[in-house]
């Protein structure tokens, strides 16, 4: 090969592993997580996936909760085309950890200008992690197409 | 350079006495201009979506468009599935046949293209009746009339009846050419179809044996998880799929065309074996969901960087050759060779745009694949920003500047409205520019992609109003834009001159050749590189399948569209 040549695929390898690292930090060190596998939910032989997900913990009580001082569990369903519960409040520093599934088809769960953005899909469970540092109404947006009225489904978290 | 002048090969071995059969000629020219035909249709409603970002809802006045939805699932299906499989069958059979020597199978030919008719009818009926507004990406349990998951999978095959007709001219020549190398125009075109091949199993097989059969009630349910997991597998490799063939322009044809010469030959094919090898990384596009662990993310994470390679070492050959082909044109100076390329050629200046467009297209694209880093923009408008700069720019542009000479070339007939083919590429790149920055920006903002935002029942936030009116401007010139390439094209059919001779197609010569020993060898052997591919798939998907199977089909459809 010319050396040139060279330089630049050395420079091309060098800045996809800069990016890789780079990004692998912001996961382990800085804890930006995306979701991951956390099991299904099951229906009894015969029951409806809806059913079996709204008797399934924590899904039976969508809705605000606090686990410890300044922790919060937040259970959302998401259904055409509305959110469980369609607003929330929290107060500012809240540590807020959000469990989301759908009773019917695929919704998205997503706050702008934050890190809150995940899939709700029928029979699984979304969980993501966020602080909200900042007073304020956030909105949220179903971003993922979910019929005629897809663009009615939001919500909002009120901050303060 | 002196020392770089080894061996002036030519990238395609001359092929005595060819000559472009007129069935091929025919069934290829046809296919050009029937993805052309798609594209018009697509493009319109593509035209519309752009007004709806500006606040403008023009649906209920139209035929055929009742909703958002319904518009955006018809230009979704005609631009991404139909205009790039129409074009890439008919572009690559040419390329095939041409590098070969040898016409392909025009019964193949044929098939295939009546295929990609019916399909085209069978997936565009429901959608036009508003059975089907399930967008390109058709998630169940949304679900849509049979007849649109039946015309998809016609859509499919024709494109896998094409690499047929490639492989079995490959298996002929290679008797009458023992131990001889592939030519690199036949051997990028084929390999092109063999990546295609091996990636479009996913969503072909979940159109077969879940939707279809669901669809016409024999299946209990769908599996919304297992299903996204098939279609991404594909879904990524698909804009491969869609940009091969423009790169199969860029490396082969472009360097010509500006009076270069392709550098590298065995630098070319390993691009083309990294994509054929690189196959699954379709869960970079499912970072936000469920269900999948993280194993599977922070495996596509790498190898979606890897894939960015080929594609860092495509821009190298290029622009290497574009920097020989405008010094040579008398260009001085660090840039200055840029100026002097043949800008006033139409199939030149569309096609160097479309490589412009590219770049912020890859380094989007790069983004997106950024793991924890798409939090912020998944399902924003960012992602259709990205998507317009690379299939709708890239890949789109390249199509226009190839039928500049194509058309001419299939039809003897010259190209008419010269001066408006001068600047539409212009008028094209001028709208993506400013559509691209609408709706980088919204996203950026959260400005929801697939979204009826004309229509929301909430203030808009902050950012959002100029991202969609920028959104909806450079829509419109991108409208303009197609609707002088289709004018150029419509008048060229009926009106151009006729030309005595359409003489050979313009491809390229290397400086390094093809080596007929060596290492290089290891190239040609197509079947090591399937091999290194199915395993690489195995140990990406295998553990999600081994997992996952058999499909949990426990969700009811929902038809509320």
């Amino acid at each position: 090969m010319e050396k040139l040549e060279k330089i630049y695929v050395w420079l091309s390898v060098g800045i996809l592993l800069a990016f890789i690292l780079a990004l692998i930090y912001a996961s382990v060190i800085l804890a930006v997580r995306v979701p991951t596998d956390v099991g299904q939910i099951v229906p009894n032989p015969g029951e409806a996936l809806a059913s079996a997900t709204m008797r399934t913990p924590p899904f039976d009580q969508p809705g605000v909760q606090e686990v410890a001082p300044g922790k919060y569990k937040v259970v959302v369903l998401g259904q055409a085309w509305m959110f469980n519960p369609p607003s929330i409040e929290l107060p500012v520093g809240a540590d807020v950890t959000f469990y989301g599934t759908s009773l019917d088809i695929d919704h998205g769960f997503f706050i702008p200008n934050t890190d809150v953005n995940m899939m709700l899909l029928p029979g699984q469970v979304s969980i993501l992690r966020h602080r909200f540092d900042k007073a304020g109404v956030y909105r949220i947006i179903c971003h993922e197409y979910c019929g005629t009225l897809h663009h009615l489904m939001t919500g909002t978290i009120t901050v303060k | 350079m002196s020392a770089i002048v080894q061996a002036q090969t030519e990238v395609v071995q001359d092929p005595k006495h060819f000559e472009l059969s007129p069935a091929n000629r025919r069934w290829i020219l046809w296919f050009i201009l029937f993805g052309f035909a798609a594209l018009a249709f697509g493009v319109f409603q593509g035209f519309v979506q752009g007004l709806n970002y500006a606040g403008i809802s023009l649906f209920s006045f139209l035929p055929g468009m009742k909703t958002y939805y319904e518009g955006l699932t018809a230009h979704g299906v005609l631009n991404a599935f139909i205009f790039t499989f129409a074009e890439a069958n008919g572009w690559l059979s040419l390329t095939t046949a041409r590098a070969l020597g040898r016409n392909l199978n025009s019964r193949l030919l044929a098939l295939s293209f009546v295929l990609l008719v019916l399909g085209t009818v069978f997936a565009g009926i429901p959608i036009f009746l508003g059975k089907a507004s399930v967008l390109y990406t058709f998630y169940p349990p949304l679900r849509a009339h049979w007849a649109f998951y039946f015309g998809i999978a016609l859509a499919v095959v024709s494109t896998w009846i094409i690499s047929a007709a490639q492989l079995w001219a490959l298996a002929e020549w290679r008797k009458e050419h023992k131990g001889e190398r592939i030519p690199l125009m036949a051997y990028v075109s084929i390999m092109t179809y063999i990546m295609w091949d091996i990636s479009s199993l996913g969503a072909a097989s979940e159109d077969l044996f879940l939707l279809l059969p669901w669809s016409l009630n024999l299946l209990p349910g769908s599996d919304p998880l297992l299903s996204r997991v098939l279609f991404w597998y594909t879904g990524h490799q698909i804009v491969y799929y869609w940009l091969l063939p423009a790169y199969v322009s860029w490396y082969i044809f472009i360097p010509r065309m500006v009076g270069g010469k392709l550098f590298s030959d065995s630098l070319a094919r390993i691009a083309f074996i990294m994509f054929v090898v690189l196959v699954p990384v379709g869960f970079h596009h499912q970072y936000t969901d469920p269900g999948i662990g993280n194993y599977f993310k922070i495996a596509v994470l790498i190898l979606t960087f890897g894939i960015a390679f080929p594609s860092l070492l495509t821009a190298f050959s290029i622009m290497y050759a574009l920097e020989i082909g405008g010094r040579a044109n008398g260009g001085k100076g660090i840039l200055g060779w840029f100026l002097k390329l043949p800008w006033s050629n139409p199939a030149v200046s569309a096609q160097v745009l479309a490589m412009i467009a590219f770049l912020p297209g890859g380094i989007t694209g790069i983004m997106n694949a950024s793991y924890n880093m798409n939090l912020l923009v998944h399902n924003t408008t960012f992602v259709p920003g990205h998507f317009h700069l690379t299939l709708g720019s890239a890949v789109t542009l390249s199509y226009f500047g190839i039928a500049y000479w194509l058309i001419p070339y299939l039809t003897g007939r010259k190209l008419a409205l010269e001066r408006v083919a001068k600047w539409q590429p212009w008028v094209y790149f001028l709208g993506i520019l400013i559509f691209a920055r609408g709706e980088i920006s919204g996203g950026i903002l959260g400005m929801p992609r697939r979204t009826a935002l004309a229509v929301i029942n909430y203030e808009p936030l902050p950012g959002w109003k100029l991202a969609g009116a920028l959104t909806g401007i450079g829509g419109t010139i991108m409208f303009i834009g197609c609707v002088l390439f289709f004018l150029v094209i419509f008048f060229t059919l009926i009106q151009g001159k006729k030309m005595e001779s359409t003489g050979d197609l313009p491809f390229t010569e290397t400086y390094l050749g093809a080596a007929p020993s060596g290492w290089q060898l290891i190239l040609d052997k197509l079947s090591y590189w399937v091999l290194l591919s199915f395993i690489l798939i195995a140990l990406v998907y295998g553990p999600f399948l081994l997992t996952h199977l058999p499909p949990k089909l426990n969700s009811p459809p929902f038809q509320g569209f």
